[in-house]
């Protein structure tokens, strides 16, 4: 147990400090790389208490894709003209009211959604009226709640994701003129008679070629 | 207290027994690489140093580690020394999860094949990291072509890897295994075994999908500016990777440890002999394909996996998943 307990504060002073440093680090590429080391320890806490499926879900999505997508963006960045000025800046501090206020609001969520569950342990029971199982994986107890009880909620979230992505896409894309593009079945059904003509080159005169 | 430090050391001298056999078996797997790869195109390849030149790694290894390591005066240093120890961290403790045999594994856990999967896609990491940090303009192509090859060619590993726990039910490693004693699921998901392996080629980087470091045109990519002891760390975590994406596919679809046939002189060879066995003739079919076939074109590639793979391997999964239900064969305990 003792061996536990030294390693959860290991795993939350990392995380804790990590998360800091995002905030605080020059270099924004550093704030990203702070950001992927907190999901790491986060997802190793999952772990620790027994909330294998989540913690590997969240390296998969959050640090092998999210966190990939971060670093592309920041990356081409002209990080040199991009550092995190806004500490110690005084023009662009007008920064900081803002982000008080959406941590106060953060904050203030917290505390109800520890609050309630602290001293009004009665008050989850409403939300989730199923019983959970200990003797199974919880990957077979969320397979089991998340398409039976929950499918509609799963579906609508799945449709959500698809929107964004369909509007991404089309606030994106282009089509852009003048560029060649590889077709395989143009290319496999060319036959010899359309790529191939003979000439008779007449002396002094040659061949026109049309391009 | 005592029996804590008696557990620590037993693990920490199961972890040495199966780290040191990987690392020797990356360094041969180096050499067996080359001489396949000579002897296709009709060349000796290395067999010079020791008998059939099987000491090659190691004079290799020698000559990296009396190099003197290079860190470019405008690089971000800690990032860019720290990649290569990702590279090859990451490589090394996927291997925790391998099961050998029924009993010979370090960590069975319940999330087994989830693991490998988060592993090997951490591995961009590295990469990046080292692209990045060398503050040139080949390694940061290389790390962004190599970024964007990975993450979209995992999309695929993961949906084939759900066919495979469709007719499994379990995400552990040892149950995938066991779930094949009768039938290998390379006979009913052939389709997605060769679709797992070509996305493998493009997930480690190998040709014919090696854009990121394509040595014609960017100069090695991401490893540009590496030299000595940093430049054979990428190289060793590289090939830890292939091996370990072929000890993937030999447990997803191979069957793992389990004999071919259950019959007297194959039940004498040891399980784990047979799972390297796989994980040999999976290696040599990738450096078969290094040999034969050339470089994709990057668009090419990205078409490959997003609008081939992607959609053949999600078609798959609904097959499956209506034959296991219409025949009622689904996995429920």
């Amino acid at each position: 147990m003792i061996i536990h307990s030294i390693f959860f504060y290991i795993f939350s002073i990392i995380a804790v400090f990590s998360a800091i440093m995002v905030t605080v680090s020059r270099n924004t590429v550093h704030s990203v790389f702070f950001l992927i080391l907190d999901f790491i320890t986060i997802s190793c806490l999952f772990i620790m208490i027994g909330a294998e499926f989540i913690g590997m879900i969240m390296l998969i999505v959050y640090v092998g894709a999210v966190a990939v997508l971060f670093l592309f963006v920041v990356m081409m960045l002209n990080v040199s003209k991009q550092k995190n000025e806004w500490l110690g800046d005084e023009k662009n501090s007008n920064h900081i009211p803002i982000g008080l206020l959406i941590s106060g609001v953060i904050f203030f969520e917290l505390i109800i959604v520890v609050g309630g569950w602290k001293y009004k342990p009665e008050l989850l029971k409403t939300f989730s009226s199923i019983g959970i199982d200990l003797s199974t994986t919880n990957t077979h107890e969320i397979g089991k709640v998340l398409y039976t009880d929950y499918i509609h909620l799963f579906q609508l979230s799945g449709m959500v994701l698809l929107v964004a992505m369909i509007g991404a896409i089309v606030l994106t894309f282009r089509q852009r003129d003048g560029i060649k593009r590889q077709s395989y079945f143009k290319q496999i059904s060319r036959e010899r008679n359309e790529g191939v003509e003979l000439a008779d080159p007449k002396s002094n005169e040659g061949v026109k070629i049309d391009v | 207290m005592i029996e804590n430090l008696n557990i620590l050391i037993n693990e920490i001298y199961k972890i040495f027994l199966l780290l040191i056999p990987i690392l020797t078996a990356v360094a041969m797997i180096v050499w067996l690489d080359r001489r396949v790869w000579a002897f296709v195109q009709k060349r000796r390849g290395p067999n010079v140093v020791g008998p059939f030149g099987l000491f090659q790694s190691l004079a290799d290894a020698l000559k990296y580690i009396f190099k003197e390591i290079i860190i470019p005066a405008s690089a971000n240093k800690i990032i860019f020394i720290l990649a290569p120890i990702v590279t090859m961290t990451l490589a090394l403790v996927a291997w925790a999860v391998i099961p050998f045999s029924e009993e010979i594994v370090i960590a069975d856990i319940n999330v087994g094949i989830l693991y490998l999967f988060a592993v090997s896609s951490l591995g961009v990491y590295g990469i990046i990291m080292g692209g990045w940090a060398s503050n040139s303009k080949y390694p940061f192509l290389g790390a962004i072509r190599s970024a964007a090859q990975m993450v979209s060619y995992e999309v695929s590993i993961g949906v084939i890897i759900i066919n495979v726990l469709l007719c499994v039910g379990s995400l552990n490693l040892t149950d995938i295994v066991l779930a094949q004693e009768n039938l290998w699921y390379i006979v009913p998901l052939f389709p997605m075994f060769v679709i797992f392996f070509i996305s493998a080629l493009a997930e480690t980087n190998r040709p014919p999908f090696d854009l990121p470091e394509a040595e014609a045109e960017l100069v090695a990519g991401y490893q540009t500016e590496y030299s000595g002891m940093m430049y054979a760390m990428f190289w060793l975590g590289e090939y830890a990777n292939i091996l370990l994406m072929c000890s993937m596919g030999s447990i997803l679809f191979l069957g793992g440890w389990l004999s071919p046939i259950d019959i007297y002189p194959f039940t004498l060879v040891p399980a784990p002999l047979w799972l390297i066995l796989k994980i040999l003739l999976l290696f040599i079919l990738f450096s078969l394909v290094k040999a034969i076939v050339p470089r994709y074109r990057y668009d090419q590639l990205m078409k490959l996996g997003w609008k081939i793979f992607l959609p053949l391997s999600l078609t798959w999964v609904v097959l499956t998943a209506s034959y296991l239900f219409y025949f009622n064969l689904l996995p429920v305990n």
